[in-house]
């Protein structure tokens, strides 16, 4: 029974034009995703890890990739540049990736420290390149084809990505922007990127993912995989804010070597259905970091899913998720944290908090602790609620109106989130993206 | 300024103040004490109009108006401050702009325009000073994390800014040490006016040596059972709160 049926009839249009065709440990891997995925099809809410989430609607509409790069778009909607640029950066280098493929016209990659690397994922794997000793040993890797359909599919289809390898000792100055825009309707961007800091290296990288034309419908399915040394420290934002009417599938997933520090920022505010994965390993005394927003309104479904495996002892692991769902929308929070046998002194906290905005919004929130280990020290706590009727009487007897009042207190609740945000430029871009979702709200920067 | 008559109040089915008369005019200040669970903290919630108590009978008339069905920020503006037992904490809002925005509300509710900038940083810079607090309280969020005591001071610095008619301190002084004491009636007393009413709940004689109440009044089980001059908080210290429960049934 093969499943997703249309999706596998247009892959053998396209297989001959993906990247990476000359290595033929890559040619197996998707071969084997290709088969893993025309077992499991998309994933399924009979999946426990999927049981609120239904993405059919992706495997009966056939969203379809862009082949070919955008500098050389015959009859394609062109990039808007001037729409383009605000989205950019500054004090960045940006890596824009169109319809999942590499635009180096667009890119802007100059002043980059001789030996660290950021490329297209598809430049890459070109096997006269020196990398792909590296690309094999790490490539599927941090995350198994038989995790679910999403994972294997994006083995099979991936076009593009970015590949990013700062050696050891390293320590970048700017961010590393990772721009992803899809153009076209109907289309699919498949990419799959790869993040390596070797040892006591340090980097930020922030992915950001955006629509150019709001009514588009199309499928986003990423993965990214980060190798994160000893004594490396990644900071890693992603701002997903997608058109109104797209799929996003993300899923980052994550190595941490001894003493690896990894801080992840998850703005989740667009598309019409959006999940996504955070996994990570972490290796002895090793400290994670997992932070999240989601903003629902409409009929919006957010799905977060989070994964912490304490594999060794001494490791640190914070959570926080904070959503906050107006009109009919939806948020899911599913974080599970494992810690194994030997992964004695765990310290582990796991915070999800939701604010419901109106009586049709909906937060299914599932914390999940499975601990192997006696001396560990591990909390958990969630919060599904309205807003605080004392807060806002307090607020009221300082003379603010009740619907101001309200305004401010949700402004607040998610900007706690925003000002987590070390770098000056993205955290206006957040912000400006936090105040855009809530115009009724009327909400005013100065609150804060 | 403020008149209050034959005030019931209840939570749910449940009766709290029964049958409260109090009138407070300009310049003057009334304390109340009594035992815990009495009805202050009511009393005070339902002047500044938190929602959750309903008036059963009575009414209370605040210069010249009915209260009854002013939402709380109205009262705000109007001059009724109450300095809360339990300050609220707001994370994510900043002190300093709640302070901006409070004055300007008041501002605007009176027909002026917004206060300047460079003013309302030297005013509210004046009152820190004053009240002995260090600047950076301003720009961390309302109440977040402050201690107890440092939230009292700041329900006090909000006061000071907004300038209001009555003001209602709700145990302004438990959680206090001595010198936080003496810098918080310093505050309080430096807005005495013939123009301004205060109420001040309090279980300690202490604080009335600091700021001497033109009458004090015992609340207990929702009544008003007693008044007198500064001498009655005085018998009250010496004497607990039980013999007027009993000389109020008798009577
Ligand atoms: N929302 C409520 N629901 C039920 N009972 C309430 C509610 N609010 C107040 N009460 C009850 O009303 C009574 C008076 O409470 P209040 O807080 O006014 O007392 P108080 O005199 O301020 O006491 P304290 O000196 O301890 O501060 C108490 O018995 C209290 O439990
Ligand atoms: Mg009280």
């Amino acid at each position: 029974m093969a499943a997703a049926m249309n999706y596998l009839e247009s892959y053998k249009d396209m297989a001959a034009n993906l990247c990476g065709q000359e290595l033929p440990w890559l040619e197996q891997l998707r071969a084997e995703a290709l088969t893993k995925f025309s077992v499991s099809g998309f994933p399924s809410p009979r999946e426990e890890e999927w049981r609120y989430t239904n993405v059919s609607a992706i495997e009966k509409k056939l969203f379809t990739p862009v082949l070919g790069n955008v500098d050389s778009y015959p009859n394609r909607q062109a990039i808007d540049t001037v729409w383009l640029k605000p989205q950019q950066l500054q004090d960045a280098w940006s890596v824009v990736l169109v319809n999942g493929h590499f635009s180096a016209e667009l890119s802007i990659l100059e002043g980059l420290p001789e030996g660290v690397s950021v490329m297209s994922m598809a430049d890459a794997l070109v096997a006269s390149h020196d990398y792909s000793a590296l690309l094999e040993t790490h490539l599927g890797r941090s995350v198994n084809l038989t995790e679910h359909g999403f994972v294997a599919f994006n083995m099979a289809w991936f076009t593009d990505g970015v590949f990013v390898h700062v050696p050891a000792k390293y320590v970048l100055t700017k961010p590393i922007q990772v721009l992803n825009v899809v153009t076209e309707t109907d289309a699919m961007s498949t990419t799959r990127n790869l993040v390596i800091l070797n040892e006591m290296a340090e980097a930020q990288v922030i992915e950001t993912y955006v629509g150019m034309n709001p009514a588009n419908a199309y499928l986003t399915a990423a993965v990214t995989e980060v190798v994160v040394g000893n004594n490396a420290h990644l900071t890693f934002y992603k701002l997903q804010t997608e058109s109104e009417k797209s799929y996003h599938f993300g899923g980052t997933y994550v190595k941490q070597a001894q003493h690896a520090r990894f801080t992840h920022h998850n703005f989740a505010f667009g598309g019409l259905l959006a999940r996504c994965d955070i996994h990570t390993d972490l290796d002895h005394a090793a400290e994670c970091e997992l932070n999240g927003l989601y903003l629902g309104v409409k009929r919006q479904h957010f799905d977060n899913h989070t994964r912490i495996n304490h594999l060794k002892p001494n490791a640190i692991s914070r959570e926080l998720y904070k959503g906050v769902l107006d009109g009919r929308a939806r948020g899911v929070f599913q974080g599970r944290v494992i810690v194994a046998e030997d992964a004695q002194k765990t310290d582990s906290q796991m915070n999800n908090c939701n604010l419901l905005l109106s009586n049709d919004a909906e937060a299914d929130t599932k914390p999940q602790l499975e601990i192997y280990a006696d001396d560990v020290k591990c909390g958990h706590g969630v919060t599904v609620g309205q807003l605080d009727e004392k807060s806002i009487f307090y607020l009221q007897s300082r003379c603010v109106d009740e619907e101001t009042a309200r305004n401010m207190l949700t402004f607040a609740f998610a900007n706690e989130m925003v000002d987590k945000i070390k770098i000056k430029s993205l955290h206006d871009q957040v912000l400006e993206q936090v105040v855009i979702r809530f115009p009724q709200e009327g909400i005013q920067k100065a609150w804060l | 300024m403020l008149k209050i008559e034959n005030l019931h109040v209840s939570v749910g089915d449940k009766p709290i103040l029964k049958g409260i008369n109090l009138e407070i005019k300009t310049g003057e200040i009334h304390a109340i004490m009594g035992p815990n669970g009495s009805g202050k903290s009511t009393l005070s919630h339902v002047l500044s109009g938190k929602a959750g108590y309903e008036i059963t009978q009575g009414s209370i008339t605040y210069q010249g108006k009915d209260l009854t069905d002013m939402p709380p920020e109205i009262r705000a503006r109007e001059g009724i401050f109450l300095a809360f037992q339990y300050p609220v904490e707001i994370p994510g809002v900043s002190n300093i702009y709640l302070l901006k925005a409070a004055l300007n509300a008041v501002r605007k509710h009176h027909g002026q325009p917004e206060v300047d900038a460079m003013d309302f940083l030297t005013l509210v810079k004046h009152k820190v000073k004053m009240l002995e607090m260090d600047e950076k309280f301003l720009y961390r969020a309302v109440n977040e994390g402050f201690s107890g005591g440092e939230k009292k001071r700041n329900e006090i610095l909000q006061m000071a800014i907004l300038e209001p008619k009555l003001c209602i301190l709700d145990e302004t002084d438990s959680g206090l040490d001595i010198d936080a004491l003496r810098i918080v009636t310093d505050g309080v007393n430096s807005l005495r006016s013939t123009e301004r009413g205060f109420l001040m709940i309090t279980h300690y004689q202490r604080l009335l040596d600091y700021i001497k109440p033109d009458v004090v009044h015992v609340l207990a089980q929702g009544k008003i059972v007693k008044s007198g001059g500064p001498e009655l908080a005085l018998e009250l210290e010496a004497k607990g709160y039980s013999w007027l429960e009993t000389n109020q049934v008798a009577a």
